[in-house]
């Protein structure tokens, strides 16, 4: 099933009196349960195409749809929508909530979607168990290693069971073993919950994970190759 | 996830105290110069009415005109009639006949000759009736320093720091040196009862307070009287009460030419004091607005700071689905929480100083020495109804400005844009 897809887009951005293109005829499809990434040099406009994805912009040009909803057609509120119910986003600096503890953070995407609180608790305590913090529920983020925080990170985007994790050079600032553990936990997640997951990286730790490798070179596809 | 959020504010307390502690500090200003203005005029107002205006005063047209000369060739005739009426037909008012006379006050010595003498302004009232209220609406027993309060005709009290002046001991003659109503010269002897001070600095240089009938007898005045004061049984000053009596008044002579009809004016009507009172009012306005926009710059200053602090749990929060319109209008709540509990600080703050001060007071006798304003040396503060909400209008409105305008950065921005200064 196509939960992702891409028609001629473009996007561009006013530099000054020049405009710079970021993305340019994008053609791409994202099946279900893919396991893959948006793979490029810095510039390439991977992060522009993963915020594409994500409804947190929109293509200058033609036509981005993730799951059957048109991006460019999105009023602000829709896109909210989209993204609170369907879409986890891990990012390369964490970005978790530094007055909330790992709980709080993780309770924080169900109270979006006005989940009642027993299951919320129940949900936020899975997830934080089953990628191994459990014990750190109320620590706060700056009491939190790198990769403990990147756990809470992981455990805040899929604690809805979403139907795509879109993550942004999510090892870049972690050590090999932390990156190990979170992409075996990605992997886990991928297999057991037909979760589909977008990278967008240039780290060969994640590269050799992927199933998919699309490559990208100032804007555009140059690559994109199936690993068996 | 208004709790989740109240954690949030509480933890932050950048975004609580801070604010709580600006707003606090408006609104304990605002109640307190609000208090400060109306305790400072409503004792200019109820000074003057005790010692001058009264709630309504009537007097002739002509009288009126030159009233500040007191001018008692012009005053009303026919007092004891005309009090009679107004006793019968408005029964909530207290009338009082009043003259004002000016002359000079002699102090003899042994032998009879002048040992003293100074120019005095003299207020004479019914103090010798059983039943006058009039020793109670000038405070007289409290305002007695030395001596006695009147005890029989012919008995005179002068400002302390005037007897001072001219050097006179209690039970010592003076002789009033001034002019009948008709013009012929005036003099009659009065015996020093005693000194008073009333704390008004304007009365205290040289006032001299005797009875009615012994100023009468003195200027020639039979039933006559420069001025017939009212007040209201409770003494408070109800302005549209006290005007329509007026309007209602004057219309019976309305068709009368005569200069020497009576007329009746307002408390307001006398002095300019509309004018002052509309000052009044207009300042305590003033003071709100300016409140209002200095915190809200504050406040929007400190929302921007905030935030810019805030951009990276706002780029959180919109990457994780939560609307623009739902972040601002949360925002606005949490300036509404600061703002309330800011003001709430501040007004009960500012209420137990107006209160403390209510009653103690600050005198400014010695910043007074000259005026000529009838206002008490102590100026106390004054708590009314408008004290307990006053507060919360620069508290709250300055809160929820200053977020709404800070906040509109979420808007101007793009989420990408957003998005992106969170990952930088």
């Amino acid at each position: 099933m196509v939960l992702v897809k891409t028609r001629n887009l473009l996007k561009c951005y006013p530099m000054g009196l020049r405009t710079l293109t970021a993305l340019r005829k994008i053609n791409l499809e994202f099946q279900r349960g893919e396991f893959c990434g948006l793979i490029g040099p810095s510039g390439s406009g991977k992060t522009t195409l993963l915020n594409i994805i994500g409804s947190l912009d929109v293509p200058s040009q033609g036509s981005v749809t993730v799951l059957d909803k048109k991006i460019e057609e999105l009023s602000h509120v829709e896109a909210a929508r989209l993204r609170r119910n369907h879409i986890g986003f891990i990012f390369q600096t964490y970005n978790l909530l530094p007055l909330y503890t790992a709980y709080e953070n993780v309770e924080f995407p169900l109270l979006l979607i006005d989940m009642p609180e027993a299951k919320r608790k129940k949900k936020v305590m899975d997830a934080l168990d089953w990628l191994g913090i459990a014990d750190k529920a109320e620590s706060r983020p700056a009491q939190l290693s790198g990769g403990e925080s990147q756990r809470v990170a992981v455990a805040r985007a899929i604690v809805k069971l979403p139907d795509l994790v879109l993550a942004d050079e999510p090892t870049a600032n972690l050590d090999a073993e932390n990156s190990f553990n979170i992409l075996e936990m990605m992997v886990k997640l991928n297999q057991e919950l037909n979760t589909t997951f977008i990278f967008a990286t240039h780290d060969e730790k994640v590269i050799r994970y992927l199933r998919r490798k699309i490559h990208l070179v100032d804007g555009q596809v140059v690559k994109d190759e199936i690993v068996n | 996830m208004i709790r989740f959020l109240l954690k949030g504010l509480i933890r932050d307390r950048s975004r609580s105290l801070s604010p709580v502690l600006i707003v606090a500090a408006g609104a304990f200003l605002c109640v307190f110069l609000y208090g400060w203005i109306k305790g400072a005029m409503d004792d200019l107002i109820s000074s003057t009415a005790r010692f001058d205006t009264g709630h309504v005063k009537i007097m002739t047209r002509a009288y009126n005109r030159l009233s500040d000369q007191m001018p008692n060739d012009l005053a009303l005739l026919g007092v004891g009639k005309l009090l009679d009426d107004l006793r019968a037909s408005e029964k909530g008012i207290t009338w009082m006949p009043r003259i004002r006379f000016g002359g000079l006050l002699d102090i003899p010595d042994e032998k009879g000759e002048t040992r003293e003498q100074a120019p005095v302004a003299g207020l004479a009232v019914d103090l010798l009736s059983p039943d006058s209220p009039e020793p109670e609406i000038l405070n007289l027993k409290n305002a007695l320093v030395r001596g006695k309060l009147f005890q029989k005709a012919g008995d005179i009290l002068i400002s302390e720091a005037f007897a001072h002046r001219l050097g006179v001991k209690i039970g010592e003659t003076a002789t009033l040196i001034g002019s009948t109503m008709n013009g012929g010269l005036a003099m009659h002897n009065f015996t020093i009862a005693g000194t008073v001070r009333f704390g008004i600095a304007a009365l205290d240089r040289g006032a001299v307070i005797a009875d009615i009938e012994d100023v009468r007898f003195a200027l020639d005045m039979a039933d006559g009287a420069g001025e017939i004061v009212g007040y209201s049984k409770e003494m408070h000053y109800d302005n549209n009460a006290m005007v329509a009596l007026t309007k209602q008044f004057n219309k019976k002579f309305e068709q009368d030419k005569d200069e020497f009809a009576p007329i009746m004016l307002s408390l307001v009507d006398q002095y300019g004091l509309r004018e002052y009172l509309d000052l009044a009012n207009t300042f305590g306005a003033i003071i709100v607005t300016i409140f209002v926009m200095a915190m809200s710059i504050v406040l929007w200053n400190s929302g921007l700071m905030n935030g810019l602090r805030r951009y990276g749990e706002i780029g959180v929060r919109l990457a994780l689905g939560e609307p623009k319109g739902t972040i601002y209008r949360r925002m606005i709540l949490e300036s509404i929480i600061t703002g309330f509990i800011g003001s709430l600080l501040g007004t009960l703050a500012g209420l137990a100083v107006t209160y403390y001060l209510q009653y103690k007071g600050i005198d400014f006798g010695n910043l007074m020495q000259k005026s000529t304003i009838l206002m008490s040396n102590v100026i106390r503060t004054r708590v009314t109804g408008w004290s307990y909400v006053i507060g919360f209008i620069p508290g709250l409105g300055a809160s929820v400005i200053g977020t709404m305008f800070a906040g509109i950065g979420i808007y101007r921005r793009q989420t990408s844009q957003l998005f992106k200064e969170l990952e930088a």
